[in-house]
């Protein structure tokens, strides 16, 4: 079999830290070759090797049989190698064609000629069915569209190998469906993929052979047909990992959370949620279950007191907490895990012992009279550390240096450690690998069953379905209905979420039918 | 090389380039480089009169670097200093000379009226910034001139048609009988001692209090600092506050101290923006401000003597020590290149 690319025996050294140690990966032509590890197992670090943006201190890496030495991106470029990245690098306000040209604009007279460019980009997107307008503002299309923007773009540079960084991250699961379509195209066109993942899912949906990384060791590499999630599992964490989250069943209890008619703006003035109900009891989770952007955000900055309320009410413990400030909602025994941990979560620049006091500094014991006593703080953060298993080299290290999960862990710590009675967890396994996601779940399992009320938003279905005890399924603004796990199914959700009522459904199916079809 | 030595290393070297780089620029002026070294030297510590003096021009900068770094850490950028410095000189002296009063209470009540009219000077770019989102850096600017001109109208009220005022009452005075005499008659007083207590003072808030760890949550990310359930435009302004507290009381420094009067000026005194350089030195910590207003202080007061001494004009000093600070700031640009020359040894072996 003919390889593309080869890297053999890759290491690459960070000071006295190893970040890959001995890692080969072969890429076959034509084949989808997925690399699978934990965060912080060293994935980024080898295809930034392979990219040009690393050097490496040992092993060689081979071009179709060639021995190569990638100095530079754009050596990269050169030999055809194209990268998809995690975190879109697009100028948010150029059209889609200006920023596929960027840094190497075609010119005619020396003036930038986008006319033609933009013809080949259309080419490109109809022979790929990519259906992405050369002309289209990045900032008006969706994010799926953006990420297409990301492929044509190396297609564009006459990439023959791909490298997708955790393309599913940030897209819904229709978009997750077109995108395995595309990546199933490109191999037909005679492209190879290399993809960053930890989703086992998408690995076993899509990709041809699989290899392993595991604390910066290469494993090794299997055939995808011959393996299967557990094993995959395993040989990336080390060790058996439970799939299906373990959950007796629930008891719940009075209402700890009732929201009733609630409106909410965003800050142009749209309505985001729109006269929405919903209550939350002990003992229970109740999941929320959309796509993003239907109103999650604002209903969440609405309950902590993040945003204004324009109408409605939210009762916490029975008592009126609407438009009360963040820090009364917290003292009335709200927990809340933010969906974005690097803007509202954590504090980066500051220690991450700082950041587990960041909701209780001024509260004794840790302050008195305005004085705060960090060995109080450092106390604290070394009960949490412990815990909640947060890998860090100590209270003082600081918040930006620790791994994406750890920062979760750190976040949710703080959270549960002060016992709300409503914990709010936002989206908290985005981005995090199936250890960390299994040691959260367990965990907001575990306040449900303390007897504490659990919110659980998420763009993951299978996240909602396992998890919760309750799915409401939150659509433009609205809750559009109220089902438990065990009588719904994905594709039932996906429905709901789209803006389809299981109630037309089932109530008035030959009439209600006829008028889906025509949407 | 070990982190420790570079850290030594960096600015060792920093003052070392920039004295060659000032000595090749007096050498293609016609001048002596060394002549005007020793004359810079013995303009800092040639005796104890130069030694006093030159703590004298430090201790304005103390507080003038303190007001710059408390405003940098809480996220702001506080051009302002230079403005609410002339308006706590200003106070400060109109204190001084409107009334007479035991020294206990007519001195302090001097420094707390200069503290007061620089922070009112901070506190308004502050609301501004928190209600409107105003950037302070407009507004801080705007309000120098206003300083500027405002305090130039008042001096004329006050001292009836005169550039100046009287010479503030001897209760209202930093002056120091003690420490003039342990420098021959230096114009040294009491004001270091406030300054250094102020460092003191600003670590303290910063390292100790719940509103320096707001302070400093807010400068660094306002989103999670409001998810905690902090008042961010609380805290913007009180930054803003507390920063021209700091610039009023380098303005008290002049006018109690140094001058005792107020006069009327044609520009800008250059400590307030100066300020600015002394915190960035001092990577905006209470220790380092120390560090960066001994610098510029020495060189400032120790360059007065270098025409004199060695015949050097001023225009070709103001380079030399333009130069010199250059370097020093550049200490980053200083530990890249030791970087780079011990990774090539690293390879090399």
């Amino acid at each position: 079999m003919e390889y593309v690319i080869e890297m053999l025996n890759i290491r690459k050294e960070f000071g006295t830290f190893v970040a890959n140690d001995n890692i080969t990966l072969q890429l076959q032509k034509g084949e989808i070759h997925a690399l699978l590890g934990e965060n912080g197992a060293g994935k980024s670090t080898l295809m930034n090797v392979l990219f040009g943006l690393y050097q490496p201190e040992g092993g060689e890496i081979r071009v179709r049989g060639k021995k190569v030495d990638i100095a530079n991106p754009n050596i990269a470029n050169e030999l055809g190698i194209g990268m998809v990245h995690q975190h879109f690098m697009l100028v948010e306000n150029f059209s889609v064609t200006e920023n596929i040209i960027l840094g190497s604009e075609p010119t005619k007279y020396g003036v930038t000629n986008k006319k033609d460019a933009a013809k080949k980009v259309q080419a490109l997107s109809e022979k790929y069915a990519l259906n992405v307008d050369p002309y289209a503002i990045i900032e008006d299309i969706s994010v799926g569209m953006q990420q297409r923007v990301e492929i044509l773009k190396t297609l564009y540079r006459g990439a023959e190998i791909l490298i997708f960084d955790e393309p599913t991250a940030s897209l819904t699961p229709q978009e997750i469906t077109e995108l395995i379509q595309i990546m199933k195209r490109l191999i037909a066109e005679g492209k190879s993929i290399i993809l960053i993942t930890h989703k086992l899912k998408e690995i076993m949906d899509v990709s041809d052979r699989v290899t392993v990384i595991r604390k910066g060791q290469g494993i090794g590499t299997v055939v995808t047909a011959e393996t299967n999630p557990n094993d995959l599992a395993s040989l990336m964490v080390g060790r058996q990992v439970e799939f299906t989250t373990v959950k007796g069943p629930a008891f719940p209890g009075e209402e700890i959370l009732d929201i009733k008619d609630l409106v909410v703006q965003d800050y142009r003035g749209v309505e985001k949620v729109k006269s929405l109900n919903l209550n939350v009891r002990k003992g229970e989770i109740v999941g929320i279950a959309g796509i993003d952007g239907n109103g999650q955000s604002e209903l969440i900055e609405a309950i902590t007191g993040l945003r204004k309320v324009k109408s409605g009410t939210i009762l916490i413990n029975g008592k009126d907490v609407t438009n009360m400030k963040p820090r009364k909602v917290t003292e009335s025994g709200v927990g809340h895990i933010p969906q974005d941990r690097h803007k509202h979560g954590l504090i980066l620049d500051f220690p991450i012992g700082h950041n587990i006091s960041l909701q209780t500094y001024y509260t004794k014991p840790i302050s008195k009279s305005g004085i705060i006593d960090y060995s109080k703080i450092n106390e604290k953060a070394l009960q949490v550390i412990k815990d909640f298993d947060v890998r860090t080299q100590g209270p003082s290290e600081l918040a930006r240096s620790l791994s994406g999960g750890n920062q979760q862990k750190a976040i949710i710590g703080r959270e549960v450690d002060r016992d709300p009675d409503l914990l709010i967890a936002a989206l908290p396994t985005r981005g995090l690998d199936v250890g960390a996601i299994e040691f959260i779940h367990s965990r907001l399992i575990e306040q449900r069953d303390n007897g504490k009320a659990v919110l659980l938003i998420s763009f993951e279905l299978d996240e909602v379905m396992n998890v919760s005890d309750r799915i409401a399924v939150i659509h433009d603004g609205e809750i559009v209905d109220i089902v438990t796990p065990e009588n719904t199914s994905e594709q039932q959700l996906g429905l709901l979420m789209a803006g389809h009522t299981s109630h037309a459904e089932s109530q008035d199916l030959t009439k209600k039918g006829e008028d889906q079809h025509v949407e | 090389m070990s982190n420790k030595a570079t850290n030594l290393l960096v600015p060792i070297i920093s003052v070392i380039l920039g004295l060659l780089v000032g000595a090749v620029i007096m050498l293609v002026s016609g001048y002596n480089p060394l002549e005007g070294y020793a004359a810079l030297w013995n303009g800092i510590f040639g005796d104890m009169y130069t030694i006093g003096e030159t703590i004298r021009q430090i201790t304005p900068y103390l507080l003038a670097g303190l007001a710059v770094a408390f405003a940098f850490r809480s996220g702001l950028f506080n051009i302002g200093v230079e403005g609410q410095l002339i308006v706590g000189w200003f106070a400060a002296a109109y204190v001084g000379v409107a009334v007479e009063l035991p020294k206990v209470i007519h001195l302090p009540l001097a420094i707390i009226a200069a503290a007061v009219a620089g922070a009112l000077w901070g506190f308004v770019p502050g609301l501004l910034k928190a209600k409107f989102h105003v950037h302070e850096v407009i507004v801080t600017i705007m309000m120098n001139y206003i300083a500027l001109h405002v305090t130039n109208a008042l001096i004329r009220t006050v001292s009836e048609g005169g550039d100046r005022t009287e010479n503030i009452f001897a209760s209202a005075s930093l002056r120091s009988e003690f420490l003039e005499n342990l420098t021959e008659f230096s114009r040294l007083h009491y004001g270091i001692i406030l300054a250094l207590i102020m460092v003191g003072v600003m670590w303290f808030i910063l390292e100790k209090t719940t509103l320096g760890f707001e302070l400093k949550a807010v400068g660094f990310n306002q989103n999670a600092s409001q998810y905690a359930g902090m008042n961010v435009n609380k805290n913007i302004i009180l930054a803003m506050v507390i920063s021209g507290a700091f610039a009023g009381m380098a303005g008290a420094m002049e006018a109690l101290g140094t001058f005792e009067y107020v006069s009327s000026k044609g520009g800008f005194t250059g400590i307030g923006f100066d300020g600015i350089a002394v915190a960035l030195l001092g990577m905006n910590t209470p220790l380092g401000v120390i560090f960066g207003a001994t610098l510029f202080g020495s060189l400032k007061y120790g360059a007065l003597n270098m025409p004199n001494a060695a015949g050097i004009p001023i225009e070709i000093v103001e380079i030399v020590i333009a130069v010199i600070i250059f370097f020093v700031a550049s200490g980053y640009i200083i530990r890249l290149l030791l970087l780079r020359a011990s990774a090539k040894k690293k390879e090399a072996k």
